[in-house]
């Protein structure tokens, strides 16, 4: 009997969904909003099977009848579906769903919302509901209630809430006066709190500036302290390494689709060995034959630089080509409802901080970066110590050039991917390697960071223009301290 | 071993012939824009079209000598002539703009919904006061600019690097609609200069004519600056900076002197260069445009007073037949310009005629 019972009331829940579902497919359209509205106002885990085959147009899977939706009930069953889904052990879900509740909770909704938010255990959630549940109160008619919902306003940091707040305080909205006040500290509370977001936002869109010069710059100040000749062609490297990301890309796509998603990784030593041999190809035709005479070494490196950019574009087209972001570095983690960090940039951080870690000990553990740190200290003395200086000339050439080459390949994760990427890039590093000093590991990362957070925090207060002009400026006055940049080796050499 | 084209060569060719085929040069230049006021179906006649290119390539060998001064002479590579060149070129702009635009605001304004002019815009529409603006706007920048970076002895390829962010910066900043100088499309629809209706032949002759007396007189200035003591010093600056410091002299006067100096030549032929094409805009400045230049001096031969001409005239012509005949290859042939004159021809065209002259 006892049995019997319990079957039975394991089968009521299915029984109740069933019969819910026939009477919603039967019931007139002003019927089944009000059904809707109140399944929203008092959710039970067992609906939520039926509301998630109603969003599909249905009222069971398998079953074949459709439901005929407007848009006035599809946004109801929306909020509905979200209510109960309220109810879900899943944090994520529980998030989602009491965002979507920002947006369209109803009056009724209430109660069961406020039960729910005292009792969420999640920190994240728990805003999201606060906020939901605030935007509710704020309609109603006790001015008790629209305190406490403005008080509840200020505690959260979403933008949301200060659009909220803004319109409250528009003359003729708010009759209340404690109200109004409340609403002008929650205000300025919101504000500040967004203005922390903002700013890491700022400090954050710096870093990863940075870093992207850092790439483009490191293997210009190796080549410069070296050889003492400015590459103008190095923007073209960095444009190589984007472009053989999209050849690496289009081929995967072509013959091994099921690694298209590693194809960054991929592209990284095939990015490396382009750069590098066009570089080291370079330095035997072209600039080897220019030494001691900087100035025309850099004319013909131009040269080289236009001849590659037209031969990319005759190639590849004028267009910019599409390189896709990989699933794992789209997205990114949500710091602050203002502040989201993609994972891209983020990676091409840490790529960067590597890369310098891999040229610092390549140059200071190696055998050839012995070589490398002896030509660039005494060119002289080292080639009668008995190093092949052209050798060693020509290997730091292709290392800054791979290095480079690299770059391209972070750029292509973030940026647009056409002829002319390099050029936009190569005043900004040159500043770098002026700012940083010559040869300078240190001097380079410093100066890369620096100019990069400087521009992103100058460029919201004063414009992207005049923040570069500004920066110029400094950098001009700069050099006036310190001629030799920030790092200087220290030495007694005069021509 | 670097001395003035004008000695050596005369020198070696013997001063005649020398001064002959320059004489001939001269007369076919001022003939040309007699020739194009010629009735249209007279078989001498010079269209319009030619006047132009001949006029614009002109100016830019003003701005070939101007920067031979400063890279030939005294060792300074700048990547940023095309900012002065443009800054000459916008001051009379905004004269031409106000000639055309009558009592009202110039047309990109109306456009923007502004009332009224902008500080730096009053007084333009005398012609006297724009003369003074293409002086004083790049002669000003070149010496605040020319003055820090000498006193902070910066040279060589940091110079160039600093001059060609210069360039780059004016660029991004006269992109700009707020900045006052019509932004993307820059000045353009001109009318009358002076009165003059600027598209008539006889004001285009004129001009032609003007651009041609400032090409000799800044030759002439060049030749006596480098043929001067003030010329030996220069050259010392740009082989031995430091011994002529040990000397007792101060290079940072001289050098602000002739980057100055060049740079209000520069403005100069800007000025004359946008009355005849008609348009000015901020692709003027772009880094590409300046650099170019450069190849014109290296072409010729630096260190020389002839050889940028010579290049500038070579370079350009070969462009604009080049963009019509083959576009796509243009920038190849550039490019190898570039290695090829760095390569194999360091001292230029000139230098090449002068080894075939000696036996």
């Amino acid at each position: 009997m006892l049995r019997l019972l319990l079957t039975l009331l394991l089968l009521l829940p299915l029984a109740t969904q069933a019969s819910e579902g026939e009477f919603f497919l039967t019931a007139k359209p002003a019927e089944q909003a009000r059904l809707l509205e109140g399944w929203a106002a008092q959710p039970d885990a067992a609906r939520l099977p039926l509301l998630e085959n109603l969003r599909q147009g249905r009222i069971a899977e398998g079953d074949t009848r459709k439901v005929r939706l407007n848009n006035r009930l599809r946004s109801l069953i929306d909020n509905a579906l979200a209510s109960h889904q309220l109810l879900s052990d899943n944090t994520d879900t529980r998030l989602a769903a009491a965002q979507q509740l920002q947006k369209s909770a109803q009056p009724a909704q209430m109660a069961f919302l406020d039960r729910r938010f005292a009792s969420e255990p999640d920190a994240a959630v728990h805003a999201a509901l606060g906020l939901a549940l605030a935007n509710l109160q704020l309609g109603a008619s006790e001015p008790a209630v629209r305190l406490a919902a403005v008080r509840l306003l200020g505690e959260t940091g979403d933008p949301v809430a200060r659009t909220r707040l803004e319109a409250l305080l528009q003359p003729g909205v708010e009759s209340d006066a404690a109200v109004r006040t409340a609403a002008e500290t929650s205000l300025a509370q919101v504000k500040r709190k967004l203005m922390v977001g903002e700013l890491l936002g700022q400090a954050f869109s710096g870093l990863s500036l940075g870093s992207i010069l850092l790439l483009a710059a490191l293997g210009l100040a190796i080549t410069f302290g070296l050889l003492g000749v400015i590459n103008m062609a190095h923007g073209e490297m960095l444009m190589l390494g984007a472009y053989s990301t999209y050849m690496v890309q289009v081929l995967l796509q072509r013959y091994a689709p099921g690694a298209i998603e590693f194809y960054p990784l991929i592209a990284l030593p095939v990015a490396f060995a382009v750069s590098a041999g066009v570089g080291m190809a370079l330095e035997r035709t072209v600039i080897r034959h220019l030494y001691g005479r900087p100035l025309e070494t850099l004319l013909a490196t131009w040269g080289i630089s236009l001849i590659l950019i037209q031969a990319i574009r005759l190639l590849f087209g004028a267009q910019n080509v599409e390189v896709s972001n990989p699933a794992w570095l789209s997205g990114g983690i949500q710091l602050l409802p203002n502040l989201v960090l993609p994972y891209n940039r983020l990676v091409i951080i840490g790529f960067a901080l590597a890369v310098v870690l891999l040229t610092w000990l390549l140059l200071n553990r190696t055998r050839l970066g012995l070589n490398v740190r002896a030509v660039t200290q005494n060119r002289n003395m080292a080639a009668c110590c008995g190093v092949s200086t052209g050798r060693v000339d020509m290997l730091a050439f292709g290392l800054g050039s791979g290095i480079a080459g690299l770059g391209g390949v972070a750029l292509s994760q973030v940026g647009n991917v056409g002829p002319d990427l390099g050029q936009s890039y190569i005043i900004d590093s040159f500043l770098v390697v002026v700012l940083g000093g010559v040869g300078q590991l240190a001097g380079s990362l410093w100066a890369a960071f620096g100019l990069g957070i400087a521009n992103k925090l100058l460029e919201p207060q004063i414009g992207a223009v005049l923040g570069k002009i500004l920066i110029l400026a400094l950098i001009i006055l700069f050099i006036q301290k310190r001629p030799q940049g920030l790092f200087a080796l220290k030495g007694r050499v005069i021509d | 071993m670097n001395q003035p084209l004008l000695v050596t060569a005369s020198q070696k060719a013997g001063p005649r012939l020398s001064l002959a085929i320059g004489a001939v040069v001269v007369l076919l230049l001022l003939a040309l824009p007699l020739l194009s006021l010629l009735p249209a179906d007279h078989a001498l006649q010079v269209s319009a079209y030619t006047l132009t290119l001949v006029g614009k390539i002109l100016c830019y060998a003003i701005v070939a000598l101007a920067l031979d001064l400063v890279w030939g002479y005294a060792g300074l590579l700048s990547l940023g002539h095309g900012l002065f060149f443009a800054l000459g070129g916008y001051a009379m702009g905004m004269y031409l703009m106000r000639q055309a635009a009558g009592d009202g605001l110039p047309g990109f304004m109306t456009f923007l919904s502004w009332t009224e002019l902008p500080w730096y815009w009053a007084g333009t529409q005398h012609f006297a006061w724009a003369l003074c603006l293409v002086v004083l706007a790049p002669g000003l920048l070149a010496l605040v600019f020319g003055f820090f970076a000498f006193r902070s002895r910066i040279k060589g390829v940091y110079f160039s690097i600093m001059t060609q962010a210069l360039t780059f910066a004016g660029m991004l900043l006269f992109f700009r609609n707020e900045t006052g100088f019509g932004g993307n499309n820059g000045f353009t629809s001109f009318r009358t200069i002076l009165g003059f209706d600027i598209a008539a032949q006889g004001t285009r002759a004129v001009l032609f004519l003007l651009t041609v007396g400032l090409l000799l007189a800044s030759l002439y200035l060049c030749w006596r600056l480098t043929q001067s003591k003030f010329g030996r010093l220069l050259t010392a600056v740009r082989d031995a900076e430091n011994r002529l410091m040990f000397c007792g002299y101060d290079p940072r006067g001289f050098k602000l002197l002739v980057w100055v100096l060049s740079a209000v030549l520069c403005g100069l032929a800007g000025a004359l260069y946008v009355p005849q094409v008609g348009i000015i805009n901020p692709s003027e400045m772009s880094p590409t445009n300046s650099i170019e230049a450069a190849v014109w001096v290296a072409l010729g031969g630096r260190g020389t007073l002839i050889g940028p001409l010579l290049g500038a005239g070579l370079v350009n012509g070969m462009k604009s037949w080049f963009t019509v005949a083959f576009p796509e290859f243009w920038l190849f042939f550039l490019g190898a310009l570039f290695i090829l004159v760095t390569l194999y021809l360091p001292k230029g065209v000139v230098g090449l005629l002068k080894k075939r002259s000696q036996p």
